[in-house]
């Protein structure tokens, strides 16, 4: 197996752009080929449209915040912001201008001169950023920088980070395998398996509008029916109309548990389910439910206060997904 | 290529040192080699043409008188008492050095550096200066002597000094830190709770000690034997000193062919003999600590 | 209202799995056995009386004896010398070598270099001692050379893998990642080895050089063999010394050495320790 087979992506100027994917996808190791670590056997980089495939590491406009951060220990006593300035020779007033600048856009000030050690989590996480951004790259390339933290932290550090792409400008590379992470903050998003990137898109398309049954299971939960597309058509096994499609054949049908609604069963044109079980879950309910061909199908009721939003166990219901929700998948 | 390029640039940054040990260490072993297979010169030294009189001297002799060949007894003398003493500091560095190690690894946390530091102390000091202080107790005015005759347990001092008894002493208190160190090591690696198991299946201490501890910590009791008995065998200034010009062992011997017996050849063939023991003690050690497979690793 | 009686105190005996019959009596014997001697060595060296086994009162007319030895200042300066040059000598090869044989991967011949560099560690002294004086002695006729250049070449030697040890534990250790995120923000990889790199490896350097500096102090054997007529270092000129009638000027040599050895030894903890 390859570690990239045939990844082809263009990210624009001052992009947020996140790869996706679960662990040993390749997306790392896209980072590192685009960040120098690693030199792809074929195939070209091209940064503002020139060739940096063969430039080492040290030669091109990118900075990476790493996974562990590799702040620099103290026996280099001057201050990890200051070093990508230093080595490409900035004189003395504006390093330290900069380095003031970078302090003040992470929130740091106060902390400057501490040993890496005495920092906390997120303390070190913004000095890794105001030292991969204090050289002013053209692309910043951030390799699971939030996954050491905890999810309050993790939170905040979100918008953070979205908040310095916007006031800086530079162009985000950002990896991760969470997808509430990459939906939060992106632009665009690639989502990757097995070396290959599935699906490239805003937010909303791939959520949405999912390519393939994986993007669809790796994103948000999701029902997948077996169906059969014919005549322009796609009806289920038990022979009710979903979807149109110009696909033949046998398909799977994807739709969203929370874009499912509750009607009565005796409406028209609903699916026909019998509940079998519901779990409060605070903000919704989840309902298990079983179509007349026998799929189980999962919908998510948002919770009314004072009342159940689930019919007793056993009633019959119908269900309707919301416009758009439907999902056509070729097998 | 790239892995040539590796192998080139390791290569290139060990030269300098390979360098230096090609001449201050391992190349004069080969010349050691050369000089055991020639003849010995009038005043020390060697001279052609090659011989195997330097080999045929290690172990027999020749009369001068009618040319028959016996063993030589006055060179396995030597041979044996460097054998047999090695063995004995082995082991009595051991009964003495498990107990000690077992106690430096069952202090409290914060006082173990201490009592490790304790033992490493000795480990680094001057051989010389510990062999001399060994010395000072044992000679006949020395701490031991003058204690008991002041005591009145004896009216005469114990000839300590010169007899192997002074060798063994010597190499015992020289070398104990080198049995410690590796058992401690081993020891502090173990878990713990295998011997509350133990005592949990009845095992009695003796029993604990026998059948869970020295088979888990057997990495470090091989170790350090071989730590032991190597420099031991090998020994030069420990019984010079204590031992006296009689009492050799088998390092004292060589310097003397290179000394006073200007029998460099003999000399020669006797370190190289040493070599070959040692390195066969050392691969006796790669054998017994190599996991040979199979579920006793 | 009546007192009650505090109960009678129980004496509660834990069950220590890691005790061991009459181990903590072997062991504290062991450790007074062990300073014991050294002990004994270091008070004579205070002794107003020309004995070992009497003591005359507090003196430190054999540390002035000692210090006003020609012999001794020439033999300490010569140690001190060899010692320096030799340890500097040996760390820098160390260096080099440790940074060829952990940086590389795995490269054929690798274990070949280890070997070489470990020989001092398993060849007997006795063995490395004559061989020398063989070699040595046949140079020394060819170009008529009597200098110190011999006993500094076999110091050199033998401290290597002393010096190399703690710097490849060093290396093997380190984070390669930093190295990375230096050529990340820029430094070319001269400036992110001179920069990270070598900051990095300075207390395992440290450490080499210390251990390499104990090393050839110490050294009798080897150094035995070596020298040149005249060429004694502290050791060698005590193991004179014991042909002789002994006295404590001896003791004050040896608690000397000792002291530098305990300082050093204590330096050498300390950086590991901080920075291990």
């Amino acid at each position: 197996m390859r570690a990239l087979d045939g990844v082809t992506l263009a990210i624009g100027r001052g992009e947020f752009f996140t790869l996706l994917g679960p662990s040993g996808c390749g997306k790392t190791t896209l980072l590192r080929c685009i960040a120098g670590f690693e030199t792809p056997d074929s195939g070209r980089i091209l940064l503002d449209g020139r060739d940096i495939t063969q430039d080492p590491p040290h030669r091109r406009r990118v900075n990476t915040v790493f996974q562990s951060y590799a702040l620099f220990p103290p026996s280099d006593r001057r201050p990890d912001i200051a070093f990508g300035l230093e080595m490409l020779g900035r004189p003395r007033a504006e390093v330290q201008e900069r380095v003031a600048r970078m302090l003040a856009l992470v929130q740091l000030e106060a902390l400057a001169d501490r040993r890496p050690e005495a920092l906390s989590g997120g303390q070190q996480q913004r000095v890794a950023l105001a030292r991969a951004l204090a050289p002013q790259p053209a692309v910043l390339l951030l390799d699971e920088p939030l996954s050491a933290l905890d999810r309050k932290l993790r939170r905040e550090m979100q918008s953070e980070l979205k908040r310095l792409q916007t006031e800086t400008g530079i162009t985000f590379v950002f990896v991760t395998h969470d997808q509430e992470e990459a939906l939060a903050m992106s632009d665009r998003v690639g989502v990757m398996a097995e070396g290959r990137l599935l699906q490239v898109g805003t937010p909303r398309d791939i959520y949405d509008r999912p390519a393939t049954r994986f993007v669809a299971d790796f994103i948000g939960e999701t029902n997948f029916l077996p169906a059969m597309a014919g005549d322009g058509l796609v009806r289920l096994r038990s022979g009710e109309v979903v979807a149109a499609s110009p696909l033949a054949g046998p398909v799977t049908v994807a739709i969203r548990p929370e874009q499912i609604r509750l009607v009565p069963a005796e409406e028209e044109g609903v699916l026909a389910a019998t509940l079998e079980g519901a779990t409060y879950l605070g903000t919704d309910s989840l309902l298990r439910l079983r179509l007349r061909d026998g799929s189980s199908v999962i919908a998510r009721l948002p919770s009314v206060p004072g009342t159940d939003a689930a019919p007793p166990p056993g009633s019959l219901v119908g269900l309707r997904p919301v416009p758009g929700a439907v999902q056509v998948l070729a097998e | 290529m790239r892995r040539r390029s590796r192998a080139r640039a390791g290569w290139l940054l060990s030269a300098p040192a390979l360098l230096v040990l090609l001449v201050g260490a391992v190349g004069p072993l080969l010349v050691v080699l050369l000089y055991s297979f020639l003849t010995r010169g009038d005043y020390g030294g060697v001279r052609l043409p090659f011989s195997l009189e330097g080999w045929f001297r290690v172990f027999l002799r020749r009369d001068i008188f009618d040319g028959t060949v016996s063993l030589n007894t006055d060179h396995l003398s030597i041979f044996w008492r460097s054998i047999w003493l090695s063995l004995t500091t082995t082991l009595v560095t051991f009964v003495l050095g498990l107990p000690t190690a077992w106690f430096i690894a069952t202090r409290p946390e914060r006082s173990r550096p201490l009592w490790l530091f304790l033992i490493t102390i000795p480990f680094w000091t001057n051989l010389l200066i510990r062999t001399f202080a060994i010395l000072e107790v044992i000679r006949n005015e020395g701490l031991i002597n003058t204690v008991l005759m002041r005591l009145g347990l004896i009216s005469a001092p114990i000839q300590i000094l010169f007899t192997d008894w002074a060798t063994l002493i010597g190499m015992t208190y020289v070398y104990l830190p080198f049995m410690v160190l590796p058992l401690y090591a081993a020891i502090d690696r173990f878990d713990r709770r295998l011997l509350e198991a133990g005592y949990d299946l009845y095992a009695d201490r003796w029993r604990v000690l026998r059948r869970v501890i020295l088979p888990l910590i057997r990495p470090g009791i091989v170790a350090g034997c071989i730590l032991v008995f190597i420099p031991a065998l090998g020994a030069y200034v420990t019984p010079r000193v204590l031992g006296g010009g009689t009492n050799m062992m088998i390092g004292n011997f060589i310097e003397l062919q290179f000394g006073q017996g200007r029998n460099w050849p003999l000399g020669s063939a006797l370190a190289v003999t040493l070599l070959i023991a040692v390195m066969g003690a050392l691969l006796l050690y790669l054998r017994a600590t190599t996991p040979k497979g199979g579920h006793d690793g | 209202m009546a007192e009650t009686p505090p109960p009678p105190p129980v004496r509660r005996r834990t069950f220590s799995a890691t005790t061991l019959p009459g181990f903590a009596a072997v062991a504290v014997t062991v450790f007074v056995a062990l300073y014991l001697p050294i002990a004994t060595l270091v008070v004579f060296s205070f002794n107003a009386a020309n004995s070992m086994s009497d003591w005359g009162g507090f003196s430190l007319r054999w540390y002035e004896a000692a210090w006003a030895n020609r012999a001794v200042q020439e033999a300490a300066g010569r140690s001190l010398l060899i010692a320096t040059i030799a340890s500097l000598a040996s760390t820098v090869l160390a260096t080099l070598a440790a940074l060829g044989t952990t940086r590389q991967g795995p490269f054929r011949g690798r274990m070949a270099i280890w070997g070489a560099i470990n020989t001092p560690l398993m060849v007997p002294e006795i063995v490395t001692g004559v061989a020398l004086l063989i070699l040595f002695g046949t140079v020394r006729a060819w170009t008529g050379y009597q200098g110190l250049g011999y006993l500094v070449l076999a110091h050199t030697a033998f401290c290597i893998p002393f010096a190399y040890l703690p710097i490849r534990a060093r290396l093997e250790r380190m984070d390669r990642l930093l190295e990375l995120a230096a050529a990340d923000l820029y430094a070319s990889p001269r400036r992110a080895f001179l920069r990270i790199t070598l900051p990095l490896l300075m207390p395992g350097v440290l450490a080499g050089a210390m251990l390499a500096f104990v090393i050839s102090l110490d050294d009798v054997i080897i150094t035995e063999f070596v020298k040149s007529a005249g060429q004694d270092t502290l050791p060698t000129y005590m193991l004179g010394q014991f042909r002789r009638t002994l006295t404590p000027e001896v003791n004050a040599i040896a608690t000397a050495l000792l002291g530098l050895t305990l300082v050093l030894l204590t330096a050498f903890f300390l950086i590991t320790r901080r920075r291990g």
